[in-house]
């Protein structure tokens, strides 16, 4: 046969990518549901790290159930409704009946996404824990964001300076030990540590509002924060 | 089937040192050994698979389209692997994830469909592709080996320099910043052909 014919080569072609097409909608058809759990069960881990809780889920027998009944049983998912956004908070109880809130926060790195989960003590000023993740960040230089050496750094951190919202700086070249909102940045990540920098200000800012109005409920905010309290299994 | 086809792509006739393929991927994940291990692993198995395809289909193949079909191939394969590992192994393809565009890219697994898939027989191609998978995965740990040594002082996340020598702690030691940039990747990958080629004269030109 004449491979080289052309009603050859563009009946090969055309059978080639119908073949390929219809194998990999195949597969992400049949494969999608779960991995959409997988990506919800990664997302409620990553809520539950940021408290510190779940992470001897490696050992349990069956780690998604463990996630699901930890999260069930700790967090409760909040909705902040402003003007013209609604805002996602979780609001987690600690086996000590301490509150926790935990604000999801979204940025942009240097190839892509990076996002994470910020706890704030019941004063609304210091992180009680961090967890980062990042779409693709490169290894070994921005995807270092993700390890509990970089996100350990955050704990103990105010994100008020003197009264004031300053969020955390990510700051190249050694933090100042004694500064209360100074974190390191990471050598060779630079892009990606600016990244954590600027998303920590950004999503953290919209959440002050309600901040002032939990923290002292007393004092009326300027504009109308409404909290409606969703139920964990919608 | 010839021995030479598994043992020469290891060190003789290496991918990365001798034909010089695949150094742009060889630069990006070797700050540390962790992830270049995993994308040597992940390379070796596409390789080897696309190899056996691309052989099994060679006298089918049209001369004039060949490339695109072998891109085809070796695309939905990566894409096939990395569907499965999201289903069944979300962590695994969570490291992955950053790879799977890399390994498409690698010029190796195109180098060794053209020059080898397309003329040989599906054994003798599955072995050159593991066999070239190797080969390019010694030069990524030995290159990632010295840059997570020198750059971070840890071997595979476990510290290696002892905390009381770095200069914060009183000590004299510091972590070489220019090994985690990647040009001290090329560098490295310099050293080793040089180093390969005084072994090796038949690859010195006259």
């Amino acid at each position: 046969m004449d491979t080289n014919n052309n009603t050859y080569t563009v009946i090969y072609a055309t059978i080639m990518v119908v073949i390929v097409a219809a194998l990999l909608a195949l597969a992400s058809y049949l494969l999608k549901d779960r991995q959409q759990r997988n990506v919800e069960l990664e997302t409620k881990q990553q809520i539950l790290k940021s408290v510190k809780l779940g992470g001897d889920s490696e050992n349990a027998p069956d780690k998604a159930t463990y996630i699901e009944s930890l999260y069930a049983k700790h967090i409760v998912e909040e909705k902040i409704e402003k003007e013209d956004e609604t805002l996602k908070l979780y609001i987690c109880t600690m086996d000590s009946g301490e509150k926790m809130y935990i604000i999801p926060v979204h940025g942009t790195g240097l190839w892509g996404p990076v996002w994470g989960y910020v706890a704030l003590k019941s004063d609304f000023n210091t992180i009680y824990g961090t967890t980062y993740d990042h779409k693709s960040e490169t290894p070994g230089l921005g995807a270092e964001i993700a390890t509990p050496e970089f996100s350990k750094q955050f704990e103990g951190k105010q994100i008020f300076t003197n009264g004031v919202f300053k969020s955390i700086l990510v700051v190249k070249g050694g933090a100042d030990p004694a500064s209360t909102n100074q974190v390191d940045a990471i050598s060779g990540g630079t892009i990606t540590s600016k990244a954590v920098e600027e998303m920590l200000f950004k999503s953290i800012e919209h959440y002050l509002e309600y901040f002032k109005v939990a923290a002292d409920p007393t004092a009326k905010a300027d504009s109308t924060v409404v909290l409606t309290p969703n139920s964990v299994n919608q | 089937m010839d021995k030479k086809i598994f043992i020469e792509p290891l060190f003789k006739n290496n991918p990365v040192s001798v034909l010089v393929l695949g150094i742009c991927s060889a630069l990006a994940v070797t700050v540390k050994l962790e992830p270049a291990l995993v994308m040597a692993l992940s390379v070796t198995i596409v390789l080897g698979f696309s190899e056996v395809i691309i052989s099994l289909l060679r006298n089918t193949i049209p001369n004039r389209i060949r490339i695109i079909v072998q891109l085809v191939v070796v695309a939905m394969l990566v894409i096939l692997v990395d569907q499965f590992l999201k289903a069944f192994a979300y962590d695994v393809s969570k490291q992955l994830s950053v790879f799977v565009g890399l390994i498409i890219t690698n010029c190796i697994i195109m180098g060794r469909i053209e020059a080898f898939a397309l003329g040989n027989k599906p054994l003798p191609a599955f072995v050159d592709g593991i066999a070239n998978g190797l080969g390019y995965g010694i030069i990524l740990v030995v290159v990632a080996f010295f840059r997570e040594f020198f750059g971070s002082g840890t071997i595979l996340g476990y510290p290696i320099i002892p905390a009381e020598w770095y200069i914060k702690n009183g000590g004299f030691y510091e972590n070489n910043g220019l090994f985690i940039l990647p040009p001290m990747a090329l560098i490295l990958v310099g050293a080793f052909i040089w180093v390969q080629r005084s072994i090796q004269k038949e690859l010195q030109e006259k």
